[in-house]
């Protein structure tokens, strides 16, 4: 394979902090030299860009196997490759659900000629059933990098217990959502105000603080390793900054929707901005976006959730919730930076060094051996999203008709060019 | 058409004379000048009057305007064209549809060929949920003003068969109904309906929502029971404010009438951040209803609760049940409401209920069609009038 080299573009590492403008040289898949060097075979000029890793996006569901009409590994792996997102771990949620391991390898094997790497979160319970815990040991082994159980949290905390207790022998990473159930079951709202005018069933913020000190707590006990998964609040951010400060292995993440949108986008019913968990305030919002900068949430995630448009258009309590979003991960978080409220640095550590890290991939830094998945964007580009042009087989966005600035005009992987603008 | 001005001009000598000799208020009259409208229940002090001290036969004939109102009162055309919530109008639209309203309270609802505005018109009831009143209600008004009435009983027709809402929508679009009255368990689906059909869309209810022809008809019982006066009002909505839609309209209603409002219930049934809504909170009887002229209860909604709200219908009775005691904090003269169908026992006593001195509960029921027509007439007239501008 005839070398690449990426020429006068701004290399911007988020894990080592390097930015500068210089020359990437890329072979047999990897990064091979950066900085002042020497052009060597093929030639993309890079000028007026920034080069920064790929990202990884830790959290996609897709429709494939068992709801193929919502979306297939093929077209969210076009979608991705169009956000500038390179790795993707696919959600255990699938029909079958991912319990295991001939499943994980299914994936595997499905996803091998795309255009994106693949990765599989395992179940932590057999059918999400919150109760039977799944073959850790093995799934892990077989390669899934994370463990989660979906979009419902494990209710029992006894079951949450030996699952993290069990975990820590193999140091896995238990993804648990931050929502109890007791005070969120059949809830559609954020509970304020708004959400009192439209006569919407709504949980309370307190829900979430509730779950998430419980996870903290049994990961003290247990010593395991748990990732606190698509925080919404403001004041769940107190317990996650403590139990960082007492230096457990706690992570959290958050969903870019969170970051970019408020409960006042739902507007009247507006149900493609239905999420779970749902959209808050813009004090909570506000508070995420500060999260992020000074590192108490650890990673942004597209909460990628494929849904056709008749699961949409329903009346708000009936329909599902969810929004498509790799595809505009980057953008979305970019437009936030074009606001003064995100810091580029901590964003793009968010999307590609802390997740690498925390699945152990090795992945999500510009350094002299490292895969060659880069992504080439414009950072001040604006432009209008249209949900009829997203390349996700289901439309379902909240940012359909919204203006948003920079965007991805070069995708790489493996030190080639799988996607240009 | 307006009969008001010719009785008081010409059997009084105008305004003041006519407040002199009647002993009200010259607003009061200045009201009824406006308005062209005279409430019935004076209608027999009037023709009293008239007759021993000015020698003045009136009879009740003299009280039937020959048509409606113009649907333009105060010079600001009726332009709405659904009732889906009470915050999508203006004050001169509900001032227009209370006038409209009272006049066909007047002509006691009579069914007679002046009246037939709808007639050629097509009127759905969709309901997706059980109604007695509303529904009879809504058919009782669309017959009366003449139009084609069809009830369409969804619970046992396609939509158990897995058609969705918007389905629904499509196939009765066809049949090019001109008004459509929608009731639903979720907030917010006639809403969705109306962006769908061409029709104008009324929402007899939609889930925890709104309820908006239920809080016109509370306004308009209150229009005609206070004489006209509803500003300045205090009045306390009691009860499980949380799950009920007919409490979100009348206060987003009698906010806007310049009634001032108080909310009375447990924590468990009054929603959060309630005190941002332009309302005073109270969580018990005696210091909420302190000065009410007006006591609004609403039902317990055991059906939409999901595990305790109130430890028992006994608690709740004892501590916020309306009986004589309770009925007591309020201003002497207070009047009771309650939009049905009630829960005798759990949150007003029979005796309250029951006495027609103190409790409208059985004018609301009729002054339900009254101001069902009036909506049906308003919408109809501008969905006329804006096809007219079309074509």
């Amino acid at each position: 394979m005839k070398p690449l080299t990426i020429t006068d573009v701004r290399i911007f590492d988020p894990a080592s902090g390097y930015d500068e403008i210089g020359h990437i040289g890329l072979e047999n898949g990897q990064i091979a030299e950066f900085g002042d060097i020497e052009i060597e075979g093929d030639i993309l000029d890079g000028s007026g860009l920034i080069c920064a890793p790929g990202l990884i996006d830790m959290r996609v569901r897709t429709g494939e196997p068992g709801k193929e009409n919502r979306e297939t590994l093929a077209t969210a792996a076009q979608a991705a490759i169009a956000g500038g997102v390179t790795s993707i771990v696919i959600m255990p949620e699938t029909d079958p659900v991912i319990d295991d391991m001939s499943l994980v390898d299914f994936m595997r094997r499905r996803a091998e000629d795309l255009p994106v790497n693949v990765y599989v979160a395992g179940a932590l319970t057999k059918g999400l059933d919150g109760v039977s815990m799944t073959e850790l040991g093995l799934l892990s082994g077989a390669g899934a990098v994370m463990f989660s159980n979906g979009a419902k949290p494990i209710e029992d905390a006894l079951i949450m217990r030996r699952i993290l207790s069990y975990g820590s022998v193999f140091n896995v990473l238990i993804a648990n959502r931050a929502a109890h159930p007791d005070l969120s079951r059949g809830t559609v709202a954020h509970e304020s105000d708004r959400a009192s005018r439209l006569g919407l069933t709504a949980a309370p913020a307190i829900s979430e603080r509730i779950m998430a000190e419980r996870d903290i707590a049994l990961a003290e006990l247990t010593g395991g390793q748990v990732l606190i998964d698509l925080v919404s609040s403001a004041d769940v951010l107190e317990p996650i900054k403590r139990a960082k400060a007492k230096d457990l292995d706690v992570a959290a993440s958050v969903s870019i929707n969170h970051l970019a949108l408020n409960e006042l986008d739902i507007g009247d019913y507006r149900t493609f901005a239905k999420l779970d968990p749902p959209l808050r305030e813009e004090r909570d919002r506000l508070a995420l976006l500060a999260g992020i900068n000074d590192g108490v949430i650890d990673v942004i995630v597209s909460d990628h959730d494929p849904r056709p448009a008749g699961e949409k258009r329903l009346p708000y309590s009936e329909s599902s919730p969810g929004a498509v979003g790799l595809e505009l991960l980057l953008s979305a978080g970019l437009s936030q930076v074009a606001d003064g409220r995100l810091d580029l640095t901590a964003f793009l550590r968010a999307v590609t060094a802390r997740p690498a890290e925390l699945l152990g991939l090795n992945a999500g830094q510009i350094k002299e051996g490292a895969p060659a998945d880069l992504v080439l964007f414009d950072p001040e580009m604006p432009w209008v999203c249209d949900s009829e042009k997203l390349r996700s087989r289901s439309k379902n966005t909240p940012f359909d008709g919204r203006r948003l600035t920079g965007r991805a005009v070069y995708t790489i992987k493996g030190g080639e060019v799988v996607y240009s603008a | 058409m307006s009969y008001a001005v010719d009785i008081i001009d010409d059997v009084f000598g105008g305004i003041r004379p006519a407040a002199r000799a009647l002993g009200k208020p010259a607003s009061t009259i200045q009201g009824w000048y406006e308005a062209g409208t005279i409430p019935q229940k004076h209608w027999q002090d009037i023709i009293d009057i008239a007759r021993d001290e000015f020698d003045y036969h009136l009879s009740p004939d003299n009280f039937f305007p020959a048509e409606a109102p113009p649907i333009s009162a105060h010079g600001y055309p009726f332009q709405q064209p659904h009732c889906l919530s009470i915050n999508d109008y203006k004050r001169p639209d509900i001032d227009t549809l209370l006038n409209l309203g009272a006049h066909y309270l007047d002509l006691n609802v009579q069914k007679s060929p002046q009246n037939s505005v709808l007639a050629g018109k097509t009127l759905i009831n969709l309901f997706f949920e059980n109604s007695t009143r509303t529904e009879k209600s809504f058919e009782l008004a669309g017959k009366r003003l003449g139009a084609d009435v069809i009830s369409m009983q969804v619970a046992s027709s396609s939509v158990k068969k897995g058609e969705t809402l918007l389905d629904t929508a499509a196939t009765l679009n066809a049949m090019n109904p001109d008004l459509l009255v929608v009731r639903h368990s979720a907030s917010g689906a006639p809403a969705l309906l109306a962006q769908k059909v061409g029709c104008s869309v009324i929402n007899a209810g939609d889930g925890m929502h709104e309820h908006p022809t239920q809080a016109l008809l509370d306004a308009l019982t209150l229009h005609q029971a206070f004489d006209g006066e509803i500003g300045g009002l205090r009045i306390a909505i009691c009860g499980d404010i949380t799950h009920s839609r007919v409490a979100r309209s009348n206060v987003a209603l009698l906010n806007m009438l310049g009634a001032e409002l108080r909310l009375i219930g447990p924590p468990t049934l009054i929603p959060m951040d309630a005190d941002r809504w332009g309302v005073e909170v109270f969580h018990d009887m005696e210091s909420g209803l302190a000065g009410c002229d007006v006591v609004m209860m609403l039902r317990l909604q055991l059906e939409r609760m999901r595990g305790a709200f109130v430890p028992s219908k006994r608690e709740y009775f004892h501590y916020y049940g309306l009986d004589r005691a309770k009925l007591g904090f309020a201003k002497s003269g207070a009047m009771v409401m309650h939009p049905g169908p009630m829960n005798r026992g759990v949150e007003i006593s029979s005796d309250v209920a029951d006495d027609p001195n103190i409790s409208l509960i059985t004018q609301q029921v009729e002054t339900g069609v009254a101001m069902r027509m009036a909506i049906l007439h308003a919408l109809s007239d501008a969905q006329d009038r804006r096809r007219g501008r079309i074509s």
